[in-house]
């Protein structure tokens, strides 16, 4: 039997990999891949205690995330095809209009 | 043998974790984007396996349909679209806040290592309360869609106006300007 714990120590370990590639990296596209893993890494949190609870809210709360995860990856890629338009370039630390 | 069946679900489990971070770390460490977006359908299915041993099957299905199937396939196309594989070098790592990494991660394990120590999780509670449907048996994703038509139907209608302010934005996003009543 998988403890609760194990799946924890996996889903903070995709956390931490997702916020040091946000942070790590300027490509706008694998920045958004690495919000794609913090989300998911939310998701093991809710199944895991959705088992350990025996609980179903959990699970649909999971399918909740995943349709934001979704909506979120489909505004991310406008502005991405918004951004290349205007600037032709997915680099991040040339996006500086809202400087100021 | 008995060893390896009575450990069968931990020994699948550490295989999935493995390969679910060796595809989050090549996410962050592989150049391309191309590559980086097959990393990450690696973490995305193995993931998926990991829904399945904690009897989540109907999420696991959503995963690899959605994840696998709808986001990656978006990923593929935008990076076809912008021509993203002859961006410009990026400073790959951010070297002048080594000491501090260094000093945060330690803490951060130090962290990890004491709530792991002072956690006292019982064994998870009897599978069979995911798959009841009214007090009967039916299965996993009869179950989830019950809990969602019956409990969560509010937020559910929610979520639908979620993804329809997400599709109009796209769209008003991803389209030509058409500046109104100047030159595009």
């Amino acid at each position: 039997m998988i403890s609760t714990t194990h799946v924890l120590v996996l889903s903070l370990a995709l956390f931490t990999l997702g916020v040091v590639g946000m942070a790590v990296r300027r490509n706008f596209i694998t920045v958004l891949m690495c919000v794609e893993l913090i989300l998911n890494a939310a998701n093991l949190n809710f199944i895991a205690f959705s088992r350990q609870l025996g609980d179903l809210t959990g699970q649909v709360f999971a399918v909740f995330v995943i349709t934001i995860a979704a909506a979120e990856a489909a505004i991310g890629l406008g502005i991405i095809v918004a951004l290349v338009r205007l600037k032709q370039t997915v680099n991040l630390d040339q996006v500086n209009v809202m400087e100021g | 043998m008995t060893w390896f069946l009575v450990h069968f679900a931990q020994i699948v489990f550490y295989c999935l974790a493995a390969v679910a971070l060796a595809g989050a770390v090549g996410v962050i460490a592989f150049r391309s984007p191309v590559h980086a977006a097959l990393s990450l359908l690696g973490t995305f299915l193995a993931v998926a396996g990991v829904f399945v041993l904690m009897q989540a099957e109907f999420l696991a299905a959503v995963q690899v349909l959605i994840y696998a199937g709808g986001i990656m396939v978006l990923f593929l196309f935008v990076i076809m679209l912008v021509k993203a594989r002859d961006i410009p070098d990026e400073p790959q790592y951010v070297r002048r806040l080594v000491p501090a990494a260094v000093i945060l991660g330690v803490l951060l394990a130090a962290l990890v290592g004491v709530g792991l120590w002072a956690a006292s999780s019982g064994p998870p509670a009897d599978g069979a309360a995911l798959r009841l449907v009214a007090g009967a048996p039916l299965g996993n994703t009869e179950a989830v869609g019950w809990s969602l038509y019956r409990d969560y139907l509010l937020p559910f209608e929610v979520v639908s106006i979620v993804l329809l302010v997400a599709m109009i934005g796209a769209i008003v996003m991803g389209r030509k300007e058409t500046g109104r009543g100047g030159a595009a």
